[in-house]
């Protein structure tokens, strides 16, 4: 038969019996709904996680340091001894990172421990600064106050743990002052030969005088972006780093470099952090940074790990979702053994009218792929309702308890064809058996049925 | 009258099958020959295999020995597939109960064959109407086979055999659920149609005052044995 014919004939054979096929259908709809609403709290799970770290610069920021930065610890001494000098992560390196392509940003890591007094009383914390792109991240979500305004503010962002050291009502801490004791590193002359200083006779050298910076609290957050990955400790006092690099405070490689004899009054950065244009491209960009000659290290391999376990926890829950569509599977087998018993004879007089065991069997086959098809489709908008009122409850939920909303479910096109096909297949597996004993149904017998 | 060339050569057919313990030979080693526009009809008592054997033409049951030549093949060596085609373009059916499909239309029910025929679409409307004149019903094209009365419906299954042109037209009972009135108006209704198209008739019955009338030869069986032929004096058809 052509195929037209058969879909004609299908879908005519469907229209018959139409409340128990409705009813199958339904039982397939029931379960394709599961399947989707299952994987969609899934996928929703996996890209509100991967929002929150795309936003967190944790995925996208590659950490680069000198070669000789980390060198040391353990390595064989040949290993330290090398011909060539390390390159220095000067302002000749980082123009040459910013040129690289598929850089966003490059910005240099400020970060130093240091007093800060508030209401005459000193506390100990670790300072540092914040790109203005830190704006967009996920950190600053839902934080009380604002970000800075410019990026050479006098300002202060706290983290909630060291403003709760500061007060015991960290909001009314939003627009007092605070002040910054830091140590300035000031460059000496190359005349100048203060063997006090500490420096070397290389000429030139740095001194450590201390300073003071008024700083007005702006916001409370509830933890520095990227967690302080990349630096020395978790920062509890955040400023915008335009004001950070004009403090010049001396910092932890400071005095490495005291040791080391290079007193050089060319900036030379301990880190840089390189942002990607997107965390796709952190790899191919790490690899060009290797190129240059520095250390380069990125979350990427936590990534791809993090990717793993939501494929598999994808996975784990298409095996439950799919549970139910598993047992609208056999409403499918039975609908369709019921049919081949009433239509016992019809099958016979299509036999003795010229009908092949094929034509037969793929009339069976395409009433099976129908009811999957039908019930794929209405399927995958249950499921998408479900996630919704799921996402919904649990937002009126999360507004109780004064959390922000989330976006718990998310049925991607991907996910509604997958559930589209998965259904048609499964239910045409259904079908199988059915159409095959329809098929090998011997026509006398089945014309002699009453 | 009968061509020379068969339109069908039975040859020392049987066909046994097991039931519990016992060997029923439902049709005994017949052989018969069916010439090419000859009305044929299969007498017999209830039980005398006369239905096995017009299944066994029909291709719809195999012999379990013997050979059925028709339209150049043994049957009885077909593939599944061949006896499909076989009974979809050589073979045309006829039941006692019409076989005809309740949810479809007299028109659809009508173009099933040419379906399965897989006859072009735009083919079909023309083929049907011509079917359906044929029996006089194409005033009821729309109707569905309950709306019909048993002799209106044993003319739509007529024309739903005749739709694909068949050679032979096989009737199994195809009075046995009509009044006598009206079974009569069908009888001559083929033997018009087989003096019009040429084509070979062989029809069961138990009705052999009317076999007499109609069919050009009467093949007697008993216990699935062939008994005898006898010629028959035409009816009123001729």
């Amino acid at each position: 038969m052509k195929p037209r014919d058969l879909t004609d004939l299908a879908l005519r054979n469907l229209r018959e019996a139409v409340l128990r096929n409705s009813l199958t259908t339904l039982g397939v709809a029931v379960g394709v709904a599961s399947f989707v609403a299952i994987l969609s709290l899934g996928v929703g799970l996996q890209q509100m996680a991967a929002k929150r770290l795309a936003q967190s610069g944790l995925f996208d920021t590659i950490f680069v340091t000198p070669k000789n930065n980390f060198r040391g610890m353990g390595r064989p001494q040949r290993e330290l001894e090398s011909d060539k000098p390390p390159r220095p992560l000067d302002e000749d390196a980082r123009h040459e990172l910013e040129r690289l392509p598929n850089a966003l940003e490059v910005y240099p890591q400020v970060r130093f421990f240091t007093e800060v007094r508030f209401n005459d009383k000193p506390f100990g914390t670790v300072v540092a600064g914040l790109p203005d792109s830190s704006r967009n991240s996920g950190a600053f979500d839902g934080m009380q106050g604002n970000f800075f305004s410019s990026t050479s503010a006098d300002e202060a962002i706290l983290q909630i743990e060291f403003a709760k050291d500061l007060s015991k009502d960290p909001p009314s801490l939003l627009g007092q002052n605070l002040t910054l004791r830091y140590a300035e590193r000031q460059a000496i002359p190359a005349t100048a030969n203060d063997a006090s200083s500490g420096a070397g006779d290389s000429g030139g050298g740095f001194s450590v005088v201390p300073k003071e910076l008024k700083l007005t609290i702006v916001g409370i957050v509830e933890t520095e972006p990227a967690a302080g990955f990349g630096g020395s400790g978790n920062a509890r006092l955040l400023i915008p780093l335009g004001t950070a690099s004009k403090l010049r405070a001396a910092q932890v490689n400071d005095l490495r470099d005291i040791v080391r004899g290079s007193t050089s009054t060319k900036t030379v950065y301990p880190t840089l952090s390189v942002r990607a244009k997107s965390p796709s491209q952190v790899e191919a960009l790490e690899a060009s940074i290797k190129n240059l000659g520095f250390n380069a290290f990125s979350l990427l391999d936590a990534s791809n790990s993090l990717r793993t376990f939501f494929k598999v926890f994808d996975l784990l829950l298409g095996i439950f979702g799919s549970l139910a569509l598993a047992v609208a599977t056999l409403g499918i087998v039975n609908t369709l053994v019921m049919a081949i018993l009433e239509r016992r004879r019809e099958i016979g007089v299509l036999k003795a009218l010229g009908a092949a065991d094929s034509d037969v069997q793929q009339l069976f086959f395409l009433e099976a792929g129908v009811m999957g098809f039908l019930g794929g489709i209405l399927g995958v908008g249950f499921g998408w309702l479900l996630g919704r009122a799921i996402t919904f409850g649990t937002n009126i939920y999360l507004k109780q308890q004064n959390l922000n909303p989330i976006e718990l479910s998310s049925v991607p096109w991907w996910l509604a064809v997958l559930a589209l096909v998965f259904s048609v297949i499964v239910s045409l597996i259904a079908g199988l058996y059915p159409a095959s004993r329809a098929a090998k149904l011997n026509p006398v017998d089945a014309l002699r049925y009453e | 009258m009968p061509d020379t060339q068969p339109a069908v050569q039975l040859d020392h057919i049987s066909r046994h099958y097991q039931m519990g313990e016992t060997r029923v030979r439902a049709v005994d080693d017949v052989t018969l020959s069916v010439a090419r526009g000859e009305y044929l009809a299969l007498l017999g008592s209830s039980g005398s295999g006369k239905s096995t054997l017009l299944n066994l033409i029909a291709g719809l049951d195999r012999p379990t020995a013997g050979a059925i030549l028709a339209n150049g093949a043994n049957l009885a060596e077909l593939s599944p597939l061949d006896l499909a085609r076989y009974r979809c373009n050589t073979i045309g059916m006829i039941f006692q109960s019409f076989n005809l499909l309740p949810r479809m239309t007299l028109e659809e029910n009508v173009e099933l064959p040419l379906r399965l025929a897989e006859v072009d679409h735009s083919a079909r409307p023309g083929r049907v109407r011509e079917a359906l004149e044929r029996v006089r019903l194409t005033h009821r094209l729309g109707h569905r086979p309950t709306e019909l009365s048993g002799g209106e419906q044993q003319r739509v299954a007529i024309a739903r055999a005749l739709v694909n042109r068949p050679q032979i037209l096989l009737a199994d009972e195809p009075t046995g659920n009509l009044d006598s009135t009206t079974g009569e108006t069908i009888l001559s209704l083929l033997r018009e149609l087989q003096a019009q198209l040429g084509m070979t008739i062989v029809m069961v019955t138990h009705e052999r005052p009317l076999a007499e009338r109609f069919a050009d030869r009467l093949a007697t069986m008993g216990d699935g044995k062939l008994l005898g032929i006898t010629s028959a004096a035409r009816g009123p058809a001729q």
